[in-house]
């Protein structure tokens, strides 16, 4: 049986930790280095990547790709400044776009 | 809006054909689009419940990180996690939901099953350290639950976009489409019928003044 790796694309700062977890991490400072780190992913046998928010900002169109497939899937997560949000986000696109109307987060009138 | 078509009794009997096929696939689908729904619902209120978990777990532990760097020097916090002791290796198998292949994630942590996950010795290393990697630890089968989650969510959502407006087609346009076309090729063949038989009454009243004159 074959197993598959999770990885972390993120500041240095935010993804230290996991690291010592055995997370394979690929520390990025900016856009052009996560799509690279994003490729390197691709290829390997990878079925978990998350990504924290800051930088994910930046690659959305390349996230959204992947969404379409079946692996590797993508998890936004806050990272150590604090959450922004991206992630309840994408919750409320998927419930908008299979419901046609946000039923979740109705409560918070945005 | 009715198709172009000759108004013939064959012609006739296809589009029948048609509509009864278009009818069928329209009720298949819509309890397609139910089920998925309903999965769905499940689905991403569970979601929504483990991300509020992972965050603030995330928060948490990534406060105490930052407690960590502050009393150890960057450089050696980057030593003491520099060798991980296991690698994190996950397990995926497909699930099917409504013909959606949805990846099932399951944790399996390859190499020794090390009681604590710290990869280094206590001597020159923080407490505050030790603490935040084990609540990163413990965030750890949550948040691949999450991925799955998120995954399966996602790709729903599109599926349920997708069988929504196949519905909508058949329903509003396909459906409409046929009956009206239905309809007007059995008027014209009434139509055909009767002038057909007029003609017929007109000839037999026009032989008959003949003979009898």
């Amino acid at each position: 049986m074959f197993m598959y790796k999770v990885a972390v694309i993120g500041d240095k700062d935010s993804i230290l930790g996991f690291k010592a977890l055995g997370v394979a991490t690929y520390p990025v400072t900016g856009p052009a280095e996560a799509l690279r780190a994003l490729r390197e992913i691709e290829r390997d046998k990878v079925a978990v990547v998350c990504i924290t928010e800051a930088i994910a900002e930046h690659i959305q169109p390349e996230i959204d790709a992947l969404n379409q497939k079946t692996l590797p899937a993508v998890v936004l997560i806050p990272n150590n400044k604090g959450s922004l949000g991206h992630g309840m986000r994408q919750i409320k696109k998927n419930a908008e776009k299979a419901i046609g109307a946000d039923i979740l987060f109705g409560k918070e009138g945005s | 809006m009715e198709i172009r078509v000759n108004p013939t009794r064959m012609e006739y009997n296809r589009l029948k054909g048609r509509l009864k096929m278009a009818e069928r696939g329209h009720k298949l689908l819509k309890d397609k689009r139910d089920e998925l729904m309903r999965k769905f619902l499940e689905l991403i209120r569970e979601n929504k419940k483990v991300r509020q978990e992972v965050e603030a777990a995330l928060s948490r532990s990534f406060a105490n990180f930052l407690l960590a760097s502050a009393v150890m020097s960057s450089a050696a916090m980057e030593e003491a996690v520099m060798y991980p002791k296991a690698a994190v290796k996950v397990d995926v198998k497909t699930e099917n939901i409504m013909s959606v292949r949805v990846p099932r994630i399951s944790v399996a942590a390859a190499g020794e099953e090390a009681e604590d996950a710290t990869p280094y010795g206590f001597a020159d290393t923080s407490a505050e350290l030790d603490s935040s990697l084990a609540e990163l630890a413990g965030i750890l089968p949550q948040l691949i639950r999450l991925a799955e989650l998120e995954k399966a969510v996602a790709l729903l959502a599109d599926e349920i976009d997708k069988t929504r407006r196949r519905v909508n087609a058949l329903e509003h346009i396909m459906i409409p489409q046929l009956q009206e076309t239905i309809k007007y090729i059995s008027m014209k063949l009434d139509e055909n019928e009767r002038s057909s038989l007029t003609r017929l009454m007109k000839i037999k009243d026009l032989v008959r003044g003949d003979e009898t004159a």
